[in-house]
């Protein structure tokens, strides 16, 4: 016995998820990233604080309030319908954002990290260089920071795989539309299909064991900025 | 010393007397459904008032519960949502012998939050203007099986199919209609009915039991219940006329 | 040295203040040369000179570098749009890039309109001055804390800078590297014809590669000048201690093989100095510490010293100890300074006017 169609419609939904979710977060984390290595504001406490909510909040918290806040009554919600997005929940665009929301710290703390680590000298020499802000940030900050991407792209990715709580509270369990991996698992358990269960369970575990490898011999690797 | 002796005496007794109200008054771990979770609570309460008895409950799907039953889980009394998990836990040698019964027989309605939108004969359902109906996960939850049954009796299930959200279980059905993510639900009739059996709120239609297989739901007394007087008591105060009268008044058959 | 009409081809004002730290400076700055910022650390040097780079943006200042006003009410010249290359006292050459790479970077932003092959000649012109040519390929991290130092150095001047801003570049190498770059360093000063503002706390680098001086002291120019002029000032209060001296700039005379002595010629006089063979007309620096310098009132003709010079006693002033005093002498216009004794200022009976043999125990040759 190995996957079932239904176990491989979940799998590859889950790593488009994934997919989906790592590249927006890179995307929208960067610059949240840098303003909170970068910024001597006091709404950096806050804005930090923010960032790192989903560490401490149970998933169905996240789930329950995207659920209300997503909802035809919610604010969430009746923006997307004016926008002509229709309602959020119970979709793949829905299961995203709340991806996006459950993944940031993963994602922005290592980049926040690594642009600390650079620290400013790299930016003064650049500008003594005539490079302007926007021209250092592409050619001296992303490579000197590029061990945090990795970083940051492989944990979004990984932790976005291992999403359960939120996906089961907004999904809907729709094949093919958000019925990831996770909860296809607990399907199985519920339903009392073990042997299903052990498989797409155990390839879960060497998956993240695999991932978390990755990184950890990428630090070994890393030559420099650290 | 003599002065003290009816003090001695005052203690020694309260000693037996906690001793064996300790004895008498035992707790007892119940799983129950989640579609029972509100006439349960009100039944563990006279229970408790009644007998002395405390019922600990744990509300969830019967799934679940089976999966932790099998695997230790120290629940002696268990209120399935079917049948078949009491039948299977039985046949397995998991129960106290002859201990099973049916404790309710549960009812599905077509549930919407808003007012005005389900018909008193779910005429909505072929209509549409809804983008989402939500069900329990039919494969788990006798209810979201009942609700399947219920739209392909109706001939509507090819064209609702795109629109069913599932839920893990009919407490998460509710709430996904609650919260108005999803128009329409099939819940079970308790869910949104309070103790008198009033509507408490949006608009329903309680479906007719010739559409679905009856949602039997059997209790059983677990081998950890075994010997236990509270198991047994429970058990028994659940067949009681006290007992039923809640359990009607929730909407559900007997 | 050549001053612009105006007076300098740097005008610097600023106003600094924050909590524990003030600097004040109003300076007007040579458009040639060496212009060493001397001071301890905490004077305000590194301030100033990151100020004039617009590192650090302070309201109120001007500054204006050869009639280009890039400081003022009005308007603030960001860090990039400033052509002036830095120095930072660590290399700061970008670690992802090979050292060509580094050198480019700069190089192929200020210099858009350039061809690719003047660039490339120019990066080669200036990897061979400053001795890294051979490194071009390697990444920061292999290089040595000089050799990094030259390629940061490189990639500073390839970027053809009006103003070159150098922090301390010396004072994060050992005694080894310094003497390693410090040729380069005067190499520069004879080929560049842009200003450079030299940060530096060591009076051996002013004295060896300064042309004028700066004087910083908590926060407060203490004084600014022409280096000869400067350094022979009495007033300055003990900024140089036991080092105080004068530096003097002289002409490669006559070279005597058989006692192996170099002779340089400069207004009001000569010395002699241990050295190899010199081509006749090179320019040469030498300083002369005020501790080295004694004064008589006869020739003396019986002593060992070497070098005897006949000066004007100008001024007389206290030394860094209450036993001493600094008696400021005219040596044919060259200035010189001298630290004696308290009791021989008085058995000598010196004073202003007064001509006097100097008498010269050691000259340090610096170039």
């Amino acid at each position: 016995m190995t996957f079932s169609p239904d176990d491989w419609a979940a799998i590859r939904l889950t790593l488009e998820l994934a997919a989906t979710t790592t590249a927006v977060l890179l995307l929208l984390g960067t610059p949240v990233a840098w303003w909170l290595a970068r910024t001597p504001s006091r709404l950096k406490a806050v804005v930090g604080a923010v960032v790192s909510l989903p560490l401490v909040l149970p998933p169905t918290v996240l789930g329950f309030y995207l659920l209300v806040l997503l909802g035809p009554n919610g604010v969430g919600g009746q923006l997307t319908q004016a926008l002509g997005l229709g309602l959020l929940p119970f979709s793949f665009p829905g299961l995203v954002v709340a991806s996006v929301l459950y993944s940031t710290p993963f994602v922005v703390q290592p980049l926040q990290q690594a642009f600390e680590a650079i620290g400013t000298r790299p930016l003064e020499a650049a500008a003594t260089l005539r490079a302007s802000p926007r021209d250092t940030f592409f050619t001296v900050v992303l490579p000197l920071a590029r061990p945090g991407f990795v970083t940051a792209t492989i944990l979004g990715f990984a932790h976005t795989v291992g999403e359960f709580g939120v996906v089961l509270m907004i999904g809907g369990n729709i094949p093919e539309k958000t019925r990831v991996v996770s909860v296809q698992i607990y399907d199985h358990v519920e339903a009392l299909e073990y042997a299903q269960a052990h498989w797409l369970a155990g390839g879960m575990v060497v998956f993240s064991f695999l991932v978390l490898l990755a990184l950890y011999a990428s630090k070994a690797r890393r030559s420099y900025v650290g | 010393m003599r002065a003290r002796f009816p003090f001695r005496t005052a203690l020694a007794a309260a000693c037996l007397l906690a001793g064996s109200a300790a004895a008498l008054a035992d707790e007892v771990s119940v799983a129950v459904a989640a579609n029972f979770t509100a006439p349960m609570q009100k039944i563990a309460a006279q229970f408790e008032k009644d007998t002395g008895h405390k019922a600990v409950l744990s509300f969830g799907a019967t799934g679940k519960f089976y999966a932790q039953i099998k695997n230790g889980a120290p629940f002696e009394v268990f209120l399935a949502a079917d049948d078949e998990t009491p039948a299977r836990l039985e046949k397995e040698g998991g129960i106290v012998a002859g201990s099973r019964f049916t404790y309710a027989i549960g009812k599905l309605v077509l549930w919407s939050a808003k007012p005005a939108i389900v018909d008193g004969q779910g005429e909505v359902l072929k209509k549409g203007g809804f983008d989402h109906l939500s069900i329990a996960n039919p494969k788990l939850a006798p209810y979201g099986a009942a609700a399947v049954e219920t739209m392909k009796a109706l001939g509507a299930y090819d064209a609702l199919a795109p629109k069913l959200v599932q839920a893990e279980n009919i407490g998460q059905a509710y709430q996904f209609a609650a919260s108005g993510n999803a128009l329409l639900g099939f819940v079970a009739l308790a869910q949104v009915v309070d103790e008198t059996g009033k509507l408490k709120g949006g608009s329903m239609w309680v479906v007719p039991p010739k559409l679905y297989s009856p949602i039997r739901q059997d209790a059983v007394i677990l081998a950890k219940g075994q010997g236990k007087a509270a198991a047994a008591a429970l058990v028994k105060y659940l067949q009681g006329d006290k007992a039923r009268a809640v359990i009607r008044g929730y909407g559900y058959d007997l | 040295m050549i001053l612009p009409p105006d007076g300098g081809a740097i005008r610097a004002r600023f106003d600094i203040a924050y909590p524990g730290f003030a600097l004040e400076a109003d300076l007007t700055l040579p458009g040639h040369g060496i212009t060493a910022l001397f001071g301890r650390s905490g004077s305000g040097k590194t301030t100033l000179l990151r100020a004039i780079a617009g590192l650090e943006r302070h309201p109120g200042a001007y500054l204006a570098v050869n009639g280009e006003v890039w400081q003022d009410d009005d308007q603030f010249l960001p860090t990039h749009r400033r052509p002036l290359g830095y120095v930072f006292q660590e290399a700061s050459l970008f670690p992802h890039l090979t050292v060509r790479r580094n050198l480019e970077f700069g190089q192929k932003r200020a210099l858009a309109g350039v061809g690719a092959a003047e660039r490339r000649a120019d990066l080669e012109q200036s990897a061979e001055l400053l001795g890294i040519a051979p490194l071009l390929d390697r990444l920061p991290d292999r290089l040595s804390g000089g050799e990094r130092q030259r390629a940061a150095i490189a990639r500073a001047l390839l970027t053809r800078p009006r103003l070159l801003l150098m922090d301390e570049p010396l004072a994060a190498l050992d005694f080894q590297r310094k003497a390693e770059i410090l040729p380069y360093l005067e190499r520069l000063h004879d080929e560049l014809e842009i200003p450079v503002l030299y940060v530096s706390h060591s009076p051996d680098e002013v004295a060896r590669l300064a042309d004028h001086l700066v004087l910083l002291q908590d926060g407060k120019v203490a004084a600014s000048g022409p280096l000869r002029d400067t350094l022979a000032r009495l007033d300055l209060p003990t900024a140089f201690a036991d080092d105080a001296g004068v530096v003097v700039e002289g002409t490669a005379a006559e070279f005597d093989a058989a006692y192996h002595l170099l002779r340089l010629d400069f207004p009001g006089g000569s010395v002699h100095v241990a050295h190899g063979e010199v081509p006749p007309g090179r320019r040469l620096r030498f300083q002369v510490r005020a501790r080295d310098v004694s004064l008589s009132l006869s020739a003396e003709r019986d002593s060992s010293i070497l070098n005897r010079l006949l000066a004007t006693v100008t001024a007389v002033a206290d030394a860094d100890t209450p036993a001493h005093v600094l008696v400021r002498l005219d040596a044919g216009g060259t200035p010189l300074l001298a630290r004696i004794t308290r009791r021989s200022r008085d058995q000598l009976g010196l004073a202003p006017g007064k001509p006097v043999w100097v008498q010269i125990k050691a000259v340090a040759l610096l170039a």
